[in-house]
């Protein structure tokens, strides 16, 4: 066992100080820790998806990297981009066109989802296909993903141009 | 009316945002124990001696315990009680689990769990059908037998006849959310279990026989699943019972989750088949006599395998009529994982064998295979004859004649065939395969006692609504379909309505959320409770009022009685200081049923559900890759309870069917090990995975039995539609040359390569 150390992460906008293993895997820190258990843990080697955070703007599994390489970063989770009052256009979307069964893999699917439109804010179906092809889902056949995704899509661009 | 509305699923605003509950979230107390099981490194033989020594002294961890160390023999199984939770010392596949391991976290139980030593007495493993046929190793005393008539003079007098068989693989259910399980021990020696499970009932059951204690020593709570699909049936009962008896030696609440490894290794999967069969037709390829003989890997104990098995036999015909027919079933038991219910329960293996009979008999003739699926379908319901099934059952609404015609319309199927022909003329390299099939599927458990559900409804002064019901929700949609009955039987918004968890404690004796009957019988228990309550609040306000109980009406969130026009809060209310009940229980029991299965006799299904697909692929001939082009689905979901979560299962059903029988492939090393126990190496599809052009359409016809508001069941029959991609793919094959083709499911592509070479040789 190796010895503790300090880390400070930011976590949907709040600073987090705690002692733990460097290898301690970020997907405990937040579960476990902090008590953020929306994004899961399905296959915990990456294949799934179920886990994915963004971090410093980029989209993680956070089954796959240590605590120490987190240290000093902003993460985001499905309970930083809103919640059941204040949904995000992604979330209502998923909600509205019925992009989710069980839903074990929606959380990992949303947060993906949010960094996929903001690199191709209007993508075509084959690059959600492509974009997304990280996250697993079982239940859905895709289908109402790819068509939620659309239409949060469209909804951010028209909203980004009544704005301008 | 609220129920056949496109609502969202009723948990869809948590699962957005992250706060929808799993096992795994939920908060536990300081001082909760994990635990880990240490399996087994062979597939056959007994322990010589076993040194855990390493795994006590490991950090973290409370307790160690063996089989000698727990109350009883903790029996996990649903049938036969073959599965002791821990090894008495025999072994009988490679991840049985030998000893459990309690700890402070997860983490720690997982790694002391490695640490044992074990000495073991390897004796030769049983793990091919083959094996287990030379050794007579199987479950019964020999092959369950099914006959109409006598097929054998039948196919000889034919004017042709054909043999052959099919490998059909297994599949892992791969629900997103593993196993999992916690358990509280309570004052009074009695235990609160939280299980992934779709079968709270038999969960109950199993930990209190494994403590010794009455079932109401013990309550059992699901919320949800992260998926089910028939890994949940039993598969969850080791989980619960392990935390069970760890609970009560401790004193400590315990959890356990498998790793996804260990949930590979441990778990059943699909059952395995091969299928052979002779048959004799004639020049249109209309079946004159058939022979199957169905042989399913069981694995190493029984549980749910002979009702798998038998309902592989059930659906040997799929949407034909086989005037005379023999089916012989073979229930293996192998050194390997014990095979269980997966979605569709052994009928799309079923399925899958009469289909490559028709694919061959039209390769034969030099027929569309659609022409001579036709040619043998079961009779319309206006015309005489042809509607018998092998059992006996007759196919009083055999709609695939109508929905063929539609699907056809629709997907162009006959300009598409011949675009196809001419394109693969032209094309040495990539060729395209279409083909266009059909799904009849039984609906009702086919042990008929498990045909029954309750439910229990309260009524709240304020108007406001809590439903309890037997079944569980894994995704399906099954507790908002069924708050939309209710919403709809009091005439009220859906918002009025909370479905809670399911809790043993609230509606008893319960059968599994499974055979895809959960909004049948439960959304009928659900209705028979509103209606009890309906109907003592209309007695009392046509007492207050005047008119009479049936005059009084519900609808709109108003009850009208009379000249009273009253919110439903306040009759509600007025109800309530009238000292009127509003609480009820509901039961269900599905009618008409009569089954016998070992001569395999009777009327084991209520009702059929029908579907057809229509799929294209493409295949590239030098590497045996493919592409699913586009697929034509069109299923009867009867009138549909909510056309937008019947729609989901059909396109989820269609995408994991056209998985098993294209990428999915589980392997099994020659010592027994599965070399596939993990994402890495089990492929399941993706989003780049389904056709580019996806059309689904519901068969919105309202069935002719008398089901809640005559909608169909919809859980497992879409799955089947994914046989039409394993069809289509026979057919790219076909293209490549003269030989028969032969291809094995999962259809990888190097099976299809392979299939390919054998093809263009002419074999």
């Amino acid at each position: 066992m190796s010895k503790k150390q300090h880390y400070a992460i930011t976590v949907n906008g709040k600073e987090e100080e705690f002692l733990a293993e460097p290898r301690e895997l970020l997907i405990y820190t937040l579960r476990e820790r902090l008590n953020i258990t929306g994004p899961h843990i399905g296959c915990e080697t990456s294949h799934c998806g179920a886990c994915t955070v963004t971090i410093d703007g980029k989209s993680v599994k956070a089954c796959t990297m240590f605590v120490a390489q987190a240290n000093g970063k902003d993460i985001t989770t499905i309970e930083g981009i809103g919640g059941p009052d204040n949904l995000h256009p992604l979330q209502n979307a998923f909600k509205e066109h019925h992009g989710l069964q069980c839903g074990y893999c929606t959380p990992g699917m949303i947060i993906r989802a949010t960094k996929l439109l903001e690199e191709i804010p209007n993508p075509t179906e084959e690059e959600i296909r492509f974009g997304m092809s990280g996250n697993i889902c079982r239940c859905t056949g895709y289908q109402n993903i790819v068509k939620s995704i659309q239409a949060a899509a469209a909804e951010m661009n028209a909203a980004k141009e009544a704005a301008e | 009316m609220t129920h056949a509305k496109p609502l969202p699923h009723d948990a869809a605003r948590l699962h957005v945002t992250g706060a929808a509950r799993y096992i795994d979230d939920i908060p536990t107390p300081r001082g909760t124990l994990h635990l880990a099981f240490g399996l087994s490194a062979i597939a056959s033989g007994r322990i010589l001696a076993i040194d855990l020594s390493m795994v006590r002294a490991a950090e973290g961890v409370v307790a160690v315990l063996q089989a000698e160390d727990l109350p009883s023999a903790c029996d996990c199984s649903p049938s036969a009680h073959d599965e002791p939770l821990l090894s008495d010392g025999t072994l009988h596949y490679i991840g049985q689990p030998i000893f459990l391991v309690v700890a402070r976290s997860h983490l720690a139980a997982r790694k002391a769990a490695q640490l044992a030593d074990i000495a073991y007495d390897k004796t030769s493993p049983i793990l091919t059908i083959a094996d287990a046929l030379a050794a007579n190793s199987r479950f019964e005393d020999g092959p369950r037998i099914w006959e109409r008539g006598d097929p054998f003079p039948a196919i000889s007098d034919a004017r042709h006849q054909l043999d052959g068989s099919i490998d059909i693989g297994g599949q892992e259910h791969f629900y997103l959310e593993g196993q999992a399980a916690l358990v509280f021990p309570q004052e009074n020696a009695d235990m609160v279990v939280h299980s992934s499970t779709q079968h709270p009932t038999e969960i109950q059951h199993k930990v209190a026989h494994a403590l010794h204690l009455p079932m109401h020593a013990v309550r059992v709570e699901t919320r949800r699943m992260g998926g089910g699909f028939g890994g949940k049936e039993s598969q969850g009962n080791a989980l619960a019972i392990a935390c069970a008896v760890a609970a009560q030696a401790t004193g400590q609440p315990c959890k356990m989750r498998y790793d996804r490894d260990d949930d590979f290794m441990i778990t059943g999967k699909r059952h395995d088949f091969r299928i052979s069969y002779q048959v004799g037709f004639d020049d249109q390829g209309q079946i004159a006599g058939l022979s199957f003989r169905q042989y399913a890997r069981c694995g190493w104990a029984q549980d749910l395998s002979l009702p798998v098995c038998d309902r592989a036999m059930l659906h040997a015909d799929n949407a034909y009529y086989l005037p005379t027919i023999r089916i012989e079933s073979h229930r293996l038991r192998t050194n390997t994982q014990s095979a269980t219910a997966f979605r569709g329960f052994g009928g799309p293996q079923g399925m899958v064998g009469i289909e490559a009979v028709m694919d061959q008999i039209a390769a034969y003739l030099g027929l569309d295979p659609l022409d001579v699926r036709r040619k043998n379908y079961y009779n319309a319901p206006s015309k005489k004859g042809r509607r018998r099934t092998p059992y006996g059952q007759i196919v009083r609404d055999f709609a695939l004649h109508e929905m063929t015609d539609r699907l056809m319309d629709t997907s162009h199927y006959m300009e598409r065939r011949n675009a196809i022909y001419q394109w693969n003329a032209k094309n040495p390299v990539l060729k395209r395969g279409l083909a266009l099939t059909p799904v009849k599927f039984g609906i009702s458990f086919t042990l008929t006692h498990l045909n029954q559900a309750g439910a229990l409804v309260h009524v709240y002064q304020d108007g406001s609504i809590s439903l309890n019901h037997g079944g569980t929700e894994m995704g399906q949609g099954l507790f908002q379909k069924v708050a939309q009955i209710a919403a709809s039987r009091f005439g009220v918004g859906i918002d009025l309505v909370r479905i809670t968890a399911t809790d043993t404690s609230k509606v008893p004796n319960t059968s599994a959320t499974a055979a895809s009957s959960g909004s049948d019988l439960n959304g009928m228990a659900v209705a028979a409770a509103c209606d009890t309550i309906r109907s003592r609040i209309a007695a009392h306000l046509a007492g207050k009022y005047g008119g009479t109980p049936r005059g009084v009406i519900f609808a709109d969130g108003r009850v009208i009685a009379a000249d009273a026009n009253l919110s439903f809060a306040e009759a509600a209310q007025s109800a309530y200081e009238a000292r009127v009940s509003l609480s009820s229980t509901g039961f269900y029991k599905t009618p008409k049923l009569k089954w016998d299965r070992l001569r395999g006799a009777g009327r084991p299904f209520f009702y059929y559900a029908y579907g057809a697909a229509c799929s294209e692929v493409v295949i590239d001939t030098l590497t045996g890759e493919y592409r699913i082009l586009r697929a034509d689905l069109l299923h009867d979901a009867g009138a549909s309870l909510n056309p937008a979560l019947d729609i989901g299962q059909v396109e989820g059903g269609f995408v994991q069917g056209a998985g098993w029988l294209t990428m999915e492939e589980l392997v099994w090393d020659n010592k027994g090990r599965l070399q596939t126990h993990a994402p890495a190496t089990y492929k399941i599809p993706a989003t780049g995975d389904t056709p580019p052009v996806f059309n689904v359409d519901l068969w919105d016809a309202p069935n002719p039995e008398a089901t809640i508001y005559r909608s169909k069941a919809v859980g497992e029959p879409p799955f089947m539609l994914g046989i039409s991609v394993w069809s289509a793919l026979q057919q790219a094959v076909a293209a490549t040359g003269t030989g028969q083709v032969h291809l094995n499911a999962p259809a990888t592509p190097e099976r299809v390569l392979a299939a390919v070479e054998r093809v263009r040789d002419g074999n």
